[in-house]
């Protein structure tokens, strides 16, 4: 049921808009609206009711485990949320002067600074709103150096194939050409591929390390000096900093810029898809290019640096400077934790996936790469059980849906076939590691045993399995009632 | 350990089954001389009690304030269910609705938000949100040329247009060299003439058009539309969603009884349910005509069927999209703005069409009041001629930035000066009131303003100087 179907003419819900206003006599009748938006007529409680019950019929970190690869689903904590919706917090107007919001941007300095020191960057900047946002900035700051040096041949950004989809997306938006490289069989960047690419041609080089194969790239030394070598510079994506918190930094492995995603490393809620934020951080020569605005402060005062104070900036990401709610929720987050618990969240993500691993093996499971280490995550893949059950990874997925588990993420990296990407994140305990390994097992035995029982799964969930297809060929996206 | 549940027995017995002697071992594939020592920039950690003290305390700085800023952002009443409703964990902690079955009520509720939006802007489809109002603006841009078959690399932004708009679609299409023309506004009225486009020799792949514009002023949007349509051109609309309860839809925009409409249209949500909060989170809408659809930037949700023939509802048309056309996608973008979305689709359904329209009047009244007020104080007056919706620009008697130091002394933040985005608009200031303004709000801030202006008239800051 709709919202729209609970609609009923004349139904308002009174209390919540002003009784009446005087009429708008002043304004021409040529611009005026003639029919009313179709917009529902219901109760409070219609309204509460209806999505109150919509939110049941979605997963969520806090009602299932979301063992999702290369998207850190981890615990979102409350205090977070709390804190960032305090009243002065959320009523204050984003044009309002710097001596009015002290308070607000002594923390969004602390945030910068603190950014700054876990990922060993000389310089970051809070405006991306979202990963990809921040992957823009990045890219768009390595062409902004290369101009302000006329190097106006570098016209490349080299990626491995086992980049997520934004790498080689945002590439193109910031007008260059993608060139993709390939994988060896560990899991590692091919050197010799790498080798023979670069070139004066090469702006820079976008990695994801560890890899979204869940390995740490071995040769990461080697490979920033190949792209350096050769006049490029390197981009860090922030997509798995979940497995090196703390062990290891962006900065210290020779990375010109990342980005960094708070709604997985720092715990900000994903919200149904966002909001996210995309903070980027810069080493010493990209510094003056940071996205506007920066927080600054000046003898204990604090104010946002913008276009004035940094002419060279690529500039502005977004009207109000960022989302500043969820930069709130980070900066709770990393206060919470402090220095020892930055230590530890990649010390037990670290755990908690190698310890998944070692079960799943040992229950069967194939891995991609049975002799590297898990990182954060790791993947396994079905292509036995395709082959001998025809139980695909996406009907294993949607089984495991019925058993109250979120799939992990399938056919991503698109390079291993049939592969679950998981990754149990720090914050999941042992118990519910094992109850996960136990609806795996089970799931396997279906697929052996009934596998038309997994093939048309989910059986439980408040719809089965949806037509794309339809979805996509007879367009319904708005209700016409 | 914070947010860590291991007990020391739980990490024995992982470690066993993985055959390593310590976590420090999980990490013998990172090169030695990379990793890193210690993190002393980062402070030591804090409980929930002694960090929530701290927060306080820097909110209880920060205070409140009887604010006439608008700009682009706009205090509203936030009917209390809605924020409720919005972090309960199953909307706050879930993921992208990728498995459909699992998130059946993220993606309806975007569906809804989607047939509500297509209907507030008049046109035919909706997608599920982008991050902020001017970034939106940028990718309705990046559609246009798209739509042109990027043989048509220029589009006309009006002066008119927020400022901050303009800047951030310049730094997101400038790398894909897209010109932006600017059009310069009429002085006496405050907006674009339908004129200016005749002095446009190049061929252009959309114009831009704001209502109300920057400045709270309504623009010819029949005429621009034309216009822009007889040139060859798109229109792209920016509006402000709690004017559209009240003015014409864009996709009604143009003469006549067949209007055209705008081809696409853009804006901030953050009216519709979403706190200030300094700036964000807030989403940007995006809506089009069908023909669009497939250069649409951005999550869309469609609805289907599942194997039983039951309706459901997916993500569609994922084929435009960076995860499957990686560096063939209509944008890198890949995520909308799910929580401000839930909140907007729970204030349109609260406020329903009466409701929405109320919000629209009362913001009109009180800043219409506020004008009348401020402008019966001798030396401000208003600075353009034609009808304005919801914001006013008024020119004051002294330096903007100097009176509004003086008001912000008193709790009062005036509006915002004017002349670092308009050098012509200098001792300018940009006013709004919402329908939160209260008559007494109102005076208190028309008597502060009279007595400081008055003071100033008797006593001129040069007459300290000399």
């Amino acid at each position: 049921m709709l919202i729209f179907d609970h609609s009923r003419p004349g139904r308002r819900a009174w209390a919540q808009s002003p009784e009446s206003a005087p009429a708008a006599d002043d304004l021409p009748a040529d611009l005026l609206r003639r029919d009313a938006p179709r917009l529902p007529e219901a109760s409070e409680l219609d309204v509460v009711r209806h999505y109150t019950g919509l939110s049941r019929k979605n997963f969520s970190i806090d009602t299932q485990f979301y063992p999702l690869g290369s998207c850190t689903m981890k615990y979102n904590p409350r205090a977070c949320n709390s804190l960032a919706m305090l009243p002065q917090f959320l009523a204050r107007h984003p044009l309002a002067d710097a001596e009015t919001g002290q308070g607000f941007l002594a923390c969004m300095f602390e945030l910068q600074e603190m950014l700054k020191a876990v990922t060993g960057m000389a310089g970051v900047s809070l405006a991306p709103m979202a990963g990809a946002q921040g992957e823009f900035a990045g890219v768009a700051m390595i062409r902004a150096y290369h101009q302000s040096r006329g190097d106006a041949a570098r016209r490349e950004i080299i990626v491995p194939d086992a980049a997520h989809g934004t790498n080689p997306a945002t590439a193109i938006m910031c007008g260059y050409q993608v060139r993709e490289i390939p994988t060896d069989r560990q899991g590692n960047v091919d050197l010799e591929a790498l080798r023979a690419a670069v070139g004066p041609q090469t702006a820079g080089l976008m990695l994801t390390n560890p890899s979204t194969l869940g390995v740490f790239e071995a040769s990461i030394v080697e490979i920033q000096k190949i792209v350096h070598d050769a006049g490029g510079l390197t981009y860090y994506d922030g997509a798995n900093l979940n497995a090196i918190l703390g062990r290891v930094r962006p900065g210290d492995m020779g990375f010109d810029v990342i980005h960094m995603n708070l709604h997985k490393t720092f715990s900000t809620p994903h919200g149904g898809g966002g909001p996210g934020a995309g903070p980027v951080g810069v080493s010493e020569r990209l510094l003056p290019y940071l996205p506007i605005p920066l927080v600054v402060e000046e003898r204990g005062f604090h104010r946002w640096a913008e276009e004035a104070d940094r002419p060279q900036s690529i500039g502005r990401m977004s009207a109000f400077g960022g989302n500043m709610g969820v930069l709130l929720r980070a900066y709770v987050y990393a206060r919470m934790l402090g220095r020892e618990g930055m230590h530890r969240v990649a010390d037990y993500a670290a755990l908690n996936a190698n310890y998944l691993a070692a079960e799943l093996r040992r229950a069967g499971f194939d891995l991609a790469f049975p002799q590297r280490r898990a990182s954060h995550e790791f993947i396994v893949t079905l292509k036995r059980l395709k082959e001998t059950t025809g139980v695909s990874a996406m009907d294993f997925a949607k089984r495991l849906l019925d058993y109250g588990f979120h799939a992990p993420t399938t056919y991503f990296p698109l390079l291993v076939p049939e592969c679950l990407l998981i990754e149990p994140t720090e914050t999941e305990s042992k118990a519910t590691l094992d109850a996960f390994v136990a609806a795996m097992v089970k799931v396997k035995d279906e697929a052996e045993s009934e596998p038309e029982r997994v093939k048309t799964a989910p059986h439980s969930l408040p719809v089965r399995r949806l037509d794309d297809v339809r979805a996509a060929r007879e367009l319904d996206l708005v209700w016409k009632g | 350990m914070p947010f860590i549940p291991h007990t020391d027995q739980d990490v024995a017995e992982m470690l066993a089954s993985i055959g390593v002697p310590s976590i420090d071992a999980l990490f013998d594939e990172i090169p030695a001389a990379l990793k890193c020592g210690g993190l002393d920039e980062v402070p030591v950690g804090l409980t929930e009690l002694p960090v929530t003290r701290l927060m306080q305390s820097r909110a209880a700085q920060d205070g409140f304030w009887s604010s006439f800023l608008g700009a682009g952002a706009y205090e509203h009443h936030i009917p209390a269910a809605i924020w409720q409703i919005v972090t309960r964990g199953e909307f706050y902690s879930a993921y992208t609705p990728y498995q459909a079955e699992a998130s059946q009520g993220t993606l309806q509720l975007l569906y809804e938000y989607q047939s509500m939006m297509a209907s507030l802007t008049g046109l035919e489809v909706s997608n599920a949100s982008m991050y902020d109002g001017a970034s939106a603006l940028a990718e309705a841009i990046l559609m246009a040329v798209r739509a042109s078959k990027g043989s048509v690399r220029r589009v006309l932004l009006p002066a008119t247009v927020h400022p901050r708009y303009r800047a951030v679609a310049r730094a997101i299409v400038a790398n894909q060299g897209i010109e932006l023309a600017e059009l310069p506004y009429c002085a006496e009225r405050g907006h674009t003439l339908p004129e200016a486009l005749d002095g446009q020799g190049e061929p252009a792949a959309a114009l831009v058009i704001p209502q109300p514009n920057y400045f709270g002023v309504l623009e010819p949007v029949d005429a621009l539309t034309d216009r822009a349509h007889a040139r060859g051109m798109l229109a792209i609309a920016v509006v402000n969603p709690t004017s559209l309860a009240l003015l014409k839809p864009p996709g009604q925009w143009g003469a006549g009884t067949q209007p055209q409409g705008a081809d696409i249209c853009v804006g901030e949500g953050q009216p519709l349910g979403v706190p200030l909060a300094s700036g964000g989170p807030y989403f940007g809408f995006m809506t089009a005509k069908q023909a669009l659809v497939r250069q649409m930037p951005g999550r869309i949700v469609g609805r289907t069927v599942d194997m039983d023939g039951q309706p459901g509802f997916a993500l569609t048309l994922q084929a435009r999209e960076q995860h499957i056309r990686r560096s063939k996608a209509t944008s890198n973008i890949c995520t909308n703005q799910g929580l401000l979305v839930t909140a907007a689709t729970l204030y349109l359904s609260l406020l329903g069409p009466q409701g929405l329209k109320n919000v629209a009047l009362a913001c009109h009244d009180r800043t219409r009041a506020l004008v009348e007020r401020l402008t019966a104080i001798p030396g401000v007056e208003r600075v353009f001629g034609s009808p304005f919706f919801h914001e006013a620009v008024l020119r004051l008697p002294a330096s903007a930035a100097e009176v509004l130091r003086a008001l912000r002394a008193q709790g009062i933040l005036g509006g915002l000066a004017l002349a670092g985005d308009y050098p012509e608009l200098a001792d300018c200031v940009l006013v709004c009131a919402t329908e939160t303004k209260t008559d007494d709000d109102l005076d208190d801030y028309a008597q502060k303003l009279a007595r400081i202006l008055s003071r100033r008239r008797e006593a001129p800051p040069c007459a300290y100087k000399s």
